[in-house]
């Protein structure tokens, strides 16, 4: 896993090829289907789609944005399984499964899930 | 190695509370005194002591430790302890049984829930690395499959009102059970969200509680219960870790777990499940072919009264009183742990 934290510290998303062909981001060091361990790295795209998502209405200590913003799961272009973040949406209304989003990187970054400050809603991608 | 056949044979249950000010030890004591007075059975004949709780809830490492206190270590016994739920303790102590090195078991459970934020403390939980760093809270994440169910359209936000509903109004019936409320699925549909998609009637009420239940292998458990809750059976199966691997719109390991423990061999009368949130209510009936003639937690639920660590045996002492007082005679208890339905525990057990 080390080599994706780093990936993120320097601004890349980097997810691992499966036996299958599929893509995994947050990338797994093992493959689903055979338990082999994976070797072959890819680079994906900034944006994706939210496949599913709640509204935070009232943000609690330590989360990724301090203003009402939705949870979701989002699949990266290019990737088979979804990801955990959070979209900066503004209001809840603005936001729903299909929705397309784009990476916003935190203005530091320490290679963590964190070095993703949160997914921005493409306006008028939707 | 065929099984030896293991029942219930007593269950004790604290009455659920909100911002208890006893100490773990002092919640768990009376329900051990009271679940041993009721098989008079003397303690040195309790071959093994299991107990399911959460360090993180009291913030304090080997916290459960002085859990020790409530059982009493002299003359020395044998115990263990699982950093989980009570249920999965009774797993344990039915694996002990079926070793041989036992005949009777106690388990026993407790969660100060309402002493900290539990729907962060719960977060601890989570993956360290992708998810943890992000705080989501176990609402939230609930909130995510509840979408997803509802954009599938294997449920509607009424039925999930109606899951709530029936839980308030049995609820009323059940001493212990903590929420309770004469209410239809309309009313509770007017009030607001709290995780959009979820309003507070979908998430289950965090209170104290503490439980404890007696296990015996075949004659001792003939010799100490009028009609034990044999379980028939017992299986425990987990899904990925990886919140976006797997599918928001079943439960495969509630599935395969229902299977292995034979629930769809005969008719179940009486089904507790160990349901947080109401749409998952629904994805554990779906996931375990639960048709009409079950009726699903007439205790109110994990819904009604959820102290973590304690609500999952909650629903295997309700299932197993049922089967005592002879109102039901196949039962199903369940208990789930982790985000979004991530383990599942059933159990079958029938009076004979």
């Amino acid at each position: 896993m080390s080599r994706f934290f780093l990936s993120l510290q320097e601004g890349r998303l980097e997810g691992t090829k499966g036996s299958d062909g599929r893509v995994y981001f947050p990338p797994a060091e093992f493959d689903p289907v055979t338990g082999e361990q994976l070797h072959e790295w890819v680079t994906l795209p900034e944006t994706g789609t939210v496949v599913t998502w709640s509204w935070q209405s009232e943000p609690q200590p330590n989360q990724p944005l301090e203003h009402p913003f939705a949870w979701a799961l989002i699949t990266l272009d290019g990737a088979a399984v979804p990801m955990l973040h959070a979209v900066d949406a503004g209001d809840m209304a603005r936001i729903r499964t299909g929705s397309r989003v784009k990476v916003r990187w935190a203005a530091e970054r320490s290679g963590g899930v964190r070095d993703i400050a949160c997914f921005d809603l493409l306006e008028g991608a939707s | 190695m065929s099984r030896r056949d293991v029942a219930i044979v007593a269950t004790a249950q604290r009455p659920n509370e909100v911002g208890s000010t006893l100490t773990s030890v002092e919640l768990i004591l009376p329900v051990i005194n009271d679940v041993i007075a009721k098989v008079g059975i003397e303690r040195q004949k309790i071959g093994f002591w299991c107990h399911g709780s959460c360090d993180y809830m009291s913030g304090q490492p080997f916290s459960f430790v002085a859990a020790v206190d409530a059982i009493g270590a002299w003359p020395p016994i044998v115990e263990s302890h699982v950093e989980g739920d009570g249920a999965l303790a009774l797993y344990e102590a039915w694996v002990k049984i079926q070793t041989g090195e036992c005949d009777v078991a106690l388990v026993f459970s407790n969660g100060k829930t309402t002493s900290g934020p539990i729907d962060r403390i719960l977060n601890l939980q989570a993956d360290p690395y992708m998810v943890t760093p992000l705080w989501p809270g176990f609402d939230s994440l609930s909130a995510l499959q509840a979408r997803a169910c509802l954009d599938a359209g294997i449920m509607t936000e009424a039925d999930m009102a109606e899951v709530a509903a029936r839980s308030y109004r049995d609820a009323l019936n059940n001493p212990i059970a903590y929420a309770k409320e004469n209410v239809t699925a309309e009313q509770l549909l007017a009030r607001p969200y709290t995780s959009a998609p979820l309003r507070a009637h979908d998430c289950g009420v965090p209170v104290d509680g503490a439980n404890a239940i007696i296990l015996a292998a075949g004659d001792a458990a003939r010799s100490l219960a009028e009609r034990p809750a044999w379980i028939r059976g017992i299986d425990h199966r987990i899904d990925t870790q990886r919140l976006g691997a797997r599918s928001m719109t079943e439960s495969s390991s509630a599935a395969i777990a229902a299977a292995k423990a034979g629930v769809g061999n005969d008719r179940i009368d009486i089904a507790e499940l160990h349901a947080p949130y109401t749409h998952q209510e629904i994805l554990l009936r779906r996931a375990m072919n639960l048709g009409e003639g079950t009726h699903v937690n007439p205790s109110g639920g994990a819904l009604v009264s959820n102290p973590a660590m304690a609500a999952g045996l909650a629903r295997f002492a309700e299932a197993a009183e049922s089967v005592f007082s002879g109102s039901a005679d196949r039962v199903l208890a369940h208990c789930t742990s982790g985000p979004m339905l991530q383990q599942n525990l059933v159990c079958v057990m029938e009076g004979e």
